[in-house]
């Protein structure tokens, strides 16, 4: 039951996308998102639509794994859409009582929708196709520079990354124990919120005392290892740009400069 | 009555890249106070076994019959067949919540939706049964030992007054006195009570001494449901399983190849020794 959820969840598979240096897919989704915010025009869409359907066919993650994702934002893209549908002023096309929808409005709507859709797209497609660690690796190279800031980048990293590593033991935890209560007769699912509220206790009492216990044997182990920081620490598996991200910079440059041109166009 | 699994087969994440088999068509009948050993390697789907017994599971195919009832079928409550079959899983101190002892035993027979008092006398009884005196009955479950902590969650699902108990290595971790006192209950209550007893365990001695029937599972599959003494006989391939007879068992099969006749078919220390004095006395007389 819990098993299923996806926070980030990584899709094993063969396929170009994985091999690329996580900087790289950091940047092109970066690169993306911005994209989608900068054109307004059909045109854009259509090289985003042609960009983003050509980057899940090289993922080789099947197309549910991808869809599945939406369905976190659907209350957020049904709000957004009828708001842009009803509300934006211009030329009615349909007008019935208060209920009015103009032109501009079913643009809007349709453009907002597109846009929000690819949005969450883009970014799962991202975290589809890298682990959680090398995610991390790959933000701490690249804002390595803030450190001159004094911002503890290395220890932010290392937190994200045992954080991200504790969200699938965590939620095997909490199936274990919610498995062995149920043995015991609980119910999680019947009755009103207090009563939900209340049978959630059994559950957070030996969740939270195991997320502290197994923080602190962290800690330790951690510390018997000599861990002190990022100060000269090497890496296991440094991260190299290869020939292939190089062909993934240019595409993406290309892609780039090409939504940026079509708001220079007419229509 | 009896528990029956028939054809269970379960597929974790089907239709994923991750799916795999846990359960490939398992099917045995567990007779009323039977006390079953249950053996196989790490993965070897031990533990999605039990979790079907008692339905937290639902099989991909197959079913389990508990007194000829279908308990995955419609019209099945649920919550009265976790009552009747126990199940103890792996370190099961770890779901205490309670403030204190006596309440997280309580913790079963109310949600069965038996009053205070009369879910406060099984508790009681429960906590008799593993052994846990008076004096701790109003601390605080957390400062107890490790061993203490097991028994209380062990008492929590006795306290429901099961038919059929089933724990999943309730020995793992302990120091042998603790192990010793969990055994000892568990085989009072299987010959006192005549509950049906399911042991999922590592040790072949353990399982050579209390278990009348042994389920050995290999590979998502089960590979013997049978005597303890003519599952160990197949040591050779118990090995291949990453498993192995009882040390005993190795000790007869060495003594009858340097030629002294002893029963092939020990596994305990007792029997062990019985074989032993017979061939010596044998020896005397002739």
């Amino acid at each position: 039951m819990l098993r299923d959820i996806t926070i980030g969840q990584y899709y094993p598979a063969p396929s170009v996308l994985h091999r690329l240096d996580p900087r790289t897919k950091l940047a092109g989704t970066m690169l993306y998102l911005l994209s989608l915010f900068m054109t307004d025009s059909v045109v854009g869409y259509a090289i985003a639509t042609v960009f983003l359907v050509s980057s899940i066919k090289l993922s080789k993650v099947p197309f549910r794994f991808i869809v599945k994702g939406l369905k976190a934002i659907i209350i957020l893209l049904v709000l957004s859409v009828s708001f842009n549908l009803f509300l934006t002023p211009g030329e009615p096309l349909f007008e019935f009582g208060f209920i009015r929808i103009t032109i501009e409005g079913i643009k809007t709507a349709g453009f907002m929708a597109i846009r929000l859709i690819y949005l969450v797209i883009g970014s799962s497609l991202m975290t589809l196709t890298t682990t959680p660690n090398a995610l991390t690796d790959g933000l701490e190279k690249s804002l390595g520079f803030m450190k001159r800031f004094g911002v503890p980048v290395h220890e932010i990293a290392m937190m994200m990354s045992i954080a991200l590593r504790f969200i699938p033991i965590l939620v095997e935890e909490t199936d274990k124990i919610m498995k062995a209560q149920t043995a015991r007769g609980a119910d999680f699912e019947s009755g009103g919120l207090v009563k939900k509220a209340k049978a959630m206790v059994p559950l957070l009492v030996p969740l939270f005392l195991s997320a502290f216990r197994r923080a602190a044997d962290l800690a330790m182990a951690m510390e018997a290892r000599c861990y002190h920081g990022g100060e000269g620490r090497t890496r296991m598996r440094p991260l190299r740009y290869g020939c292939l991200d190089k062909k993934a910079y240019i595409i993406l440059i290309i892609y780039f400069t090409a939504m940026a041109l079509t708001n220079l166009l007419p229509w | 009555m009896s528990l029956k699994a028939e054809h269970l087969t379960h597929i974790y994440q089907a239709g994923t890249a991750m799916e795999s088999c846990a359960l490939r068509d398992v099917s045995f009948e567990i007779e009323d106070g039977l006390f079953v050993g249950l053996i196989g390697h790490t993965g070897s789907g031990k533990s999605t076994l039990i979790q079907h017994l008692n339905g937290l599971l639902r099989p991909s195919s197959g079913t389990v019959y508990l007194d000829g009832e279908d308990i995955f079928s419609e019209g099945c409550d649920m919550r009265k067949v976790r009552a009747r079959i126990g199940l103890v899983f792996q370190y099961p101190e770890y779901q205490l919540f309670e403030q204190d002892v006596l309440t997280d035993v309580k913790f079963g027979p109310k949600n069965m939706g038996l009053s205070d008092e009369e879910a406060e006398k099984k508790a009681i009884e429960a906590l008799k049964v593993v052994g846990l005196a008076e004096e701790y009955y109003k601390r605080s479950p957390f400062e107890l030992s490790g061993g203490q902590k097991r028994r209380v969650a062990i008492a929590g699902v006795l306290s429901m007054e099961p038919k059929v108990l089933i724990l999943d290595e309730p020995t793992a971790g302990l120091d042998p006195k603790g192990r010793d006192e969990i055994l000892g209950s568990i085989d009072r209550l299987h010959r006192e009570r005549g509950l049906t007893i399911i042991l999922v365990s590592h040790s072949m001695e353990d399982v050579a001494e209390y278990a009348d029937k042994l389920l050995v599972m290999d590979g998502s599959e089960l590979r013997y449901f049978d005597t303890p003494k003519a599952v160990f006989r197949h040591f050779k391939e118990l090995e291949h399983m990453g498993l192995a007879a009882p040390q005993i068992t190795y000790l007869a099969s060495d003594l009858r190849k340097a030629g002294f006749q002893v029963d092939q078919d020990m596994s305990t220390v007792e029997e062990a020794r019985k074989e032993i004095r017979k061939l010596f006395r044998g020896n005397d007389e002739g």
